[in-house]
């Protein structure tokens, strides 16, 4: 058994119910016209393959057939993270422990709490 | 183009009114792999509900909830994997995705039902459509159900996991169907219609060993 959290569904769901889509936030440009052949070359074929953190686009195929993004660790396999369409990553490659924004929030309130014991 | 908003449909009654043989897609695999009858033995007993009326409704929860509660008498499942019946238990709808859901109704209803929900839901964004021919429900009882249902899908259908008024789109038997649990001792399967005769086949083969019996 290997599970998947879908985050449409709310629930992990085996493995076999999903397909992987290949890289995620794959944004098109916003004038197709005016890019080079380079630049759009680049949009249509070129993808990424990092050693370490990745984000990809998945599909609940047998489910609630929504797309969703995964981050994964492309060395040891791991799932780090599913999130919504829309939604932007906790884990990056900057931050393989998780975005600072949580750690970052609780200092500012340990900071703030020794600052009242201060005053 | 873009002034004219989706005020037009078109909408069939799928059921002729002239007498048209109509067969269940379950119809061929009764005469070629047969109905084991159902004995004192019978650990589990399945029963097709055919020809029931199939509506897949898409569109916001919020405009569609208004509508449903209107016409039909109750909620939308907001939540994700529930199931609502009505008071008969005969009418129900089931969350499929976050933007669609099922709604079965006994047969003959699902044309008039299209009608008035059309007409509740006015100018707004959805999209209805009769998915009746396109699937069957069946229904699985007795006590050894579960365990045949453990045999075939990788979901957990344990009564903690799976509880009463859960339903959920998975694999089954390598193929996939709709499997739902609307009461205590009754688990629903709705099959798609090209599906249909290899799950058939698979739950009779899956059930032998629980003396399956099909009712008539």
């Amino acid at each position: 058994m290997f599970l998947i959290y879908c985050p449409y569904c709310e629930e992990h769901r085996e493995e076999e119910e999903f397909h992987p889509k290949g890289q995620a936030h794959i944004a098109r440009p916003a004038d197709p016209e005016a890019c080079s052949d380079e630049q759009w070359g680049d949009y249509l074929f070129f993808r990424d393959n990092p050693r370490g953190i990745h984000h990809e686009l998945w599909v609940h195929a047998v489910g609630c057939r929504k797309f969703f993004n995964i981050t994964r660790n492309t060395v040891s396999y791991e799932i780090l993270e599913t999130y919504r369409m829309g939604e932007q990553p906790r884990f990056t490659a900057e931050y393989p422990e998780g975005k600072p924004a949580e750690a970052a929030a609780a200092r500012a309130e340990e900071v703030e709490r020794q600052e009242g014991v201060k005053a | 183009m873009s002034e004219q908003t989706a005020s037009w449909y078109n909408l069939y009654d799928a059921r002729p009114q002239a007498e048209v043989p109509a067969e269940s897609p379950l119809a061929w695999s009764y005469q070629h792999s047969g109905r084991p009858s159902v004995g004192e033995k019978s650990r589990v007993v399945l029963r097709e509900r055919a020809l029931a009326g199939h509506l897949i409704l898409r569109g916001g929860a919020i405009v569609l909830d208004e509508a449903v509660r209107q016409v039909l008498g109750v909620g939308l499942p907001g939540r994700p994997n529930t199931l609502t019946l009505d008071e008969s238990g005969e009418r129900s709808i089931q969350w499929l995705s976050p933007d669609e859901w099922l709604v079965i109704v006994p047969g003959g209803e699902e044309f008039a039902l299209e009608k008035r929900l059309r007409e509740a839901l006015g100018d707004a964004h959805y999209a209805i459509v009769n998915a009746s021919g396109g699937q069957t429900l069946i229904e699985l009882s007795g006590d050894k159900a579960r365990e045949l249902l453990m045999k075939s899908t990788p979901y957990d259908v344990h009564p903690e996991a799976f509880p009463v008024g859960k339903g959920v789109t998975t694999v089954f038997a390598k193929a996939n169907l709709i499997l739902r649990r609307p009461t205590e001792e009754r688990w629903e399967l709705v099959l798609r219609r090209s599906f249909a005769d290899y799950l058939y086949r698979w739950i009779l083969d899956a059930g032998a060993e629980y003396a399956i019996g099909v009712e008539e």
